[in-house]
C-alpha cells in the first residue's frame, strides 16, 4: 500500500478515534512541547545576557572591587557566608590608593547605593534607588546626559548637595518641568537637580532609570554606608589587556593594604562581566541537562501510551485485519498500516508539540524582555522524536497485527 | 488438468486440539474447471468451510496439494497467497466482512488497493463493479446505512473487482432472508452465465443449491457424493 494511502488511512482512524488519539498524542505533545519552549527560552536568555545584558549592567573590559563576590558561580555554603561576614570593609582610602596605583587612563569610580525616601514638591517616593558616586562614574556606564550636566571636581571635593538623575525619577518627581535647577529632598535633605542622565532602558524588565546619583562626599554619605564605607570601587580599562593588568595592580594594592601574607587568600572580590557570563553558563548548563530527561521521561511514557493503544487497535480491529488479509494485504502492507498509525499519531503530538512550544516562548518573549531564539535544529530534533517514539511504539503491535493468521482474524468477533 | 481451475489430491486439514487432532478434511480430491458454478453441501462440523479456506488460500493444508488455475500453492510462503488472493480470488462471506467506516465505493476500491493500481483506475473499476451489482447510487452510503442484501452486493462487487479466476461464496444467504437470498442468486447466476464466472458456492438450503450446475457434498471431511444438475 501506498505510503500516501496509510497516512490518509491513519488520520481517517485518528479522527475516527478522537479521544484515544488524544491520548495517544499527549505523550510526544509534551515532550517535544518542552523541548520546543525550554530551548527557545534558553537560547533567548543566551542572547540576551551576551548581547545586552552583561554590557549593560557591567559594561565591557570592567571590573569592581567589593567585599563578597557580586555573581557567585557555585553553590555558597553557610561557611562561606560567614567567612565573607568577616572580610573587612572598603573605604574611600582603598579608592584613593588604586586610582594612586592605576595608569590615568584606567577610569576608577566609587558606587554605594541604597534606598532612600525622596520628595519633591508634592511627590513622595520611599524607595528612591540613591548612590553617591565619584566622578569617573559617568563615564565608566557611558551616560549620556540628556538635559544639564554632570558634578564638577570642586563639587565632589566640597561635598555639595548636588544630584544628577535618571529619566524615570525625572519623569515622575518632575512631571511635566524641567528637572535642573529644582529641588529633590533625599532622605530629608535637599539636593539641586544639576543633570538628567539619556534614557537607558530595561533588562529582564527592570528599568535602569530609576536613580539618584550624587557626589560621593555629599550628605548622601550618610544615607548609603557608615562613614568613609565604599559598597564597590568600579574600574573600566580602555582594552581587555589593560583590564587585566589593572586587576593585578588592584589585587596587589589590596592585599598590600590588608596586610595579607602569601598563603592568604584574598579578602575581597574582583567580579568581571566574565563571571556574570559563567554564572549564567552554568544556569543554562543545568537547564540544558534537565532538558533530555524531561523530554527522555515525556516520550518514553507517550510510547508506552501509544503502544497500549496501538495494541488495543491491533486486538479491536482483528476482523478488519482478517478482511484486509483476504484481500491481498500482505504482512508488510499490515505491518506499514500500523506503523505508520502509530508514528501518524505520535508526529501529529509532535507538530502540535512544537506549536504550543513555539506559542509559549512567544509569550515568554511578549511578558519578559527576552528576545525568543528559535532554534531550527529543535524543530527538525522535534519532528524526528516524533516519527521516531511513534515507529518504536508501533514495532510491536503492527507485528502483532502482521503476523495475525487470516483465518483466526475472520472469524474474530 | 492445465484447464482446470482448481484441483486438489488428497488434500487434508488437521487441526490440533489440545491432546487431540481433529481431522477436519480427510482426503478430499476435487476438479473445478472454468465456468463451473458449483456447491458444496454437508451437514454441520462436516469441513465446508475448512476446505473452502484452503481453496481460497487462506489457510494452507496438512497434507496433499493443490493446483490453482495451473500453479501449484500448496506451498506458498504467506506473500505469495497474499498475491493470489489479490489477484485470483474473490470472497464473499456470509457475515459481509465490510469494513464499517469505510464508504462502499471504498470498500471495493481495497483488493486493487493492494494489488497496487493508481488512483483513478480503481475507482473507475470500482464504481463499474457496483453498478453491475446495481448498487450505482450507493456508493458513497457506509455498510450500517445498506440493507443487508445491499452489503452483500457491494461484497459481490468487491469480490468482481479484481477480476478473479474464482468467486469463493461460504454460505452468502446465510444471514439473508429468502427474498433477498434469490435476489443474490440472480446475480450470481447472472455472473455465471453472462460472463462465464466460476464460482464455488457453500449452502445448506437445497433452495439455494437448486440455482447451481453442480452439487458436490462433504461428510467428515470427505466428498461423498458429487452431481451435476440441470440449472
Ligand atoms: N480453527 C479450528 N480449530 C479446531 N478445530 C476446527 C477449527 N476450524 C474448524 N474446526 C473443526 O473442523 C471441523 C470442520 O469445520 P468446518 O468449519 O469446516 O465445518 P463446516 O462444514 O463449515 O460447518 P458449518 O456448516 O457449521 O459451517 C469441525 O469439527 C470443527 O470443529
Ligand atoms: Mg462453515
Amino acid at each position: 500500500m501506498p505510503i500516501l494511502e496509510a497516512i490518509r488511512l491513519a488520520f481517517g482512524t485518528i479522527r475516527a478515534q478522537k479521544l484515544k488519539s488524544f491520548f495517544s498524542l499527549i505523550g510526544a505533545f509534551i515532550g517535544v512541547m518542552f523541548l520546543i519552549a525550554v530551548v527557545s527560552i534558553v537560547k533567548g536568555m543566551d542572547r540576551y545576557v551576551q548581547e545586552d545584558f552583561a554590557a549593560k549592567i557591567f559594561g565591557i573590559n570592567t571590573f569592581s572591587v567589593s567585599r563578597r563576590p557580586g555573581f557567585h558561580a557555585g553553590e555558597v555554603s553557610q561557611a562561606l557566608r560567614r567567612a565573607w561576614a568577616r572580610r573587612p570593609q572598603l573605604y574611600w582610602d582603598d579608592y584613593h590608593a588604586i586610582r594612586a596605583a592605576l595608569p590615568p587612563q584606567d577610569l576608577v569610580a566609587i558606587q554605594s547605593s541604597n534606598q532612600a525616601e525622596g520628595q519633591a514638591g508634592a511627590k513622595t517616593s520611599s524607595f528612591l534607588q540613591v548612590s553617591g558616586v565619584s566622578q569617573d562614574f559617568f563615564q565608566i556606564r557611558d551616560y549620556e546626559i540628556a538635559d544639564g550636566r554632570v558634578f564638577s571636581p570642586e563639587e565632589i571635593s566640597h561635598g555639595v548637595n548636588v544630584v544628577v538623575i535618571g529619566r524615570d525619577v525625572a519623569d515622575s518627581f518632575f512631571t511635566g518641568q524641567d528637572p535642573v535647577g529644582q529641588t529633590l529632598r533625599i532622605a530629608g535633605f535637599p539636593y539641586t537637580v544639576i543633570g538628567v542622565v539619556q534614557k537607558q532602558g530595561t533588562v529582564f524588565g527592570i528599568s535602569l532609570d530609576r536613580f539618584a546619583l550624587a557626589p560621593y562626599t555629599s550628605p548622601i554619605k550618610t544615607v548609603v554606608n557608615p562613614r568613609k564605607v565604599v559598597d564597590e570601587i568600579i574600574v573600566k580599562a580602555p582594552t581587555l589587556a589593560g583590564m587585566r593588568d589593572a586587576m593585578d595592580q588592584v589585587e596587589a594594592v589590596m592585599r598590600t593594604r590588608h596586610h595579607l601574607r602569601p598563603y592568604q587568600d584574598d579578602d575581597f572580590s574582583l567580579t568581571t562581566q566574565q563571571d556574570v557570563l559563567s554564572f549564567w553558563a552554568k544556569i543554562s548548563r543545568v537547564l540544558y541537562t534537565a532538558l533530555p530527561l524531561l523530554v527522555g521521561v515525556s516520550l518514553v511514557v507517550g510510547g508506552i501510551v501509544i503502544m497500549n493503544i496501538m495494541l488495543m487497535a491491533v486486538a479491536e480491529r482483528t476482523r478488519e485485519i482478517g478482511i484486509r488479509k483476504s484481500l491481498g494485504a500482505r504482512r508488510r502492507d499490515i505491518l506499514a498500516q500500523f506503523l505508520v498509525e502509530s508514528a501518524t499519531l505520535s508526529t501529529t503530538g509532535a507538530v502540535l508539540g512544537i506549536l504550543a512550544g513555539l506559542a509559549l516562548a512567544r509569550i515568554v518573549q511578549a511578558v519578559s524582555p527576552l528576545p525568543m531564539g528559535v532554534s531550527p535544529l529543535s524543530i527538525v530534533i522535534g519532528v524526528a522524536l516524533g516519527v521516531g517514539v511513534g515507529m518504536i511504539a508501533g514495532v510491536y503491535p503492527a507485528n502483532r497485527a502482521a503476523k495475525l493468521d487470516p483465518v483466526v482474524a475472520l472469524r474474530y468477533e | 488438468m492445465s484447464g482446470s481451475v482448481i484441483r486438489t489430491i488428497g488434500l487434508k486439514r488437521d487441526y490440533p486440539m489440545g491432546g487431540e487432532v481433529v481431522h477436519a478434511l480427510r482426503g478430499v480430491d476435487l476438479e473445478i474447471l472454468p465456468n463451473e458454478f458449483v456447491a458444496i453441501m454437508g451437514p454441520s462440523g462436516s469441513g465446508k468451510s475448512t476446505l473452502m479456506n484452503l481453496i481460497g488460500c487462506l489457510d494452507t493444508p496438512t497434507a496433499g496439494q493443490y493446483w490453482l488455475a495451473g500453479t501449484e500453492v500448496s506451498r506458498m510462503t504467506d506473500d505469495e497467497l497474499a498475491r493470489v488472493r489479490n489477484r485470483q480470488i474473490g470472497f464473499v462471506f456470509q457475515t459481509f466482512n465490510l469494513l464499517p467506516r469505510a464508504t462502499s465505493l471504498h470498500n471495493v476500491e481495497l483488493p486493487l488497493i493492494y494489488a497496487g493500481l493508481p488512483a483513478r483506475e480503481r475507482r473507475r473499476r470500482a464504481v463499474e463493479a457496483l453498478a453491475s451489482v446495481g448498487l450505482g447510487d450507493r456508493m458513497d452510503h457506509k455498510p450500517a446505512e445498506l440493507s443487508g442484501g445491499q452489503r452483500q452486493r457491494v461484497a459481490i462487487a468487491r469480490a468482481l473487482v479484481t477480476e478473479p479466476s474464482i468467486i469463493l461464496a461460504d454460505e452468502p444467504t446465510g444471514n439473508l432472508d429468502s427474498t433477498t437470498s434469490e435476489e443474490i442468486m440472480k446475480i450470481f447466476e447472472e455472473l455465471y452465465r453472462g460472463r462465464g464466472q466460476t464460482i464455488v458456492m457453500v449452502t445448506h438450503e437445497a433452495d439455494i443449491a437448486r440455482h447451481a450446475a453442480r452439487v458436490i457434498t462433504l461428510h467428515d471431511g470427505v466428498v461423498s457424493s458429487d452431481k451435476r444438475q440441470a440449472a
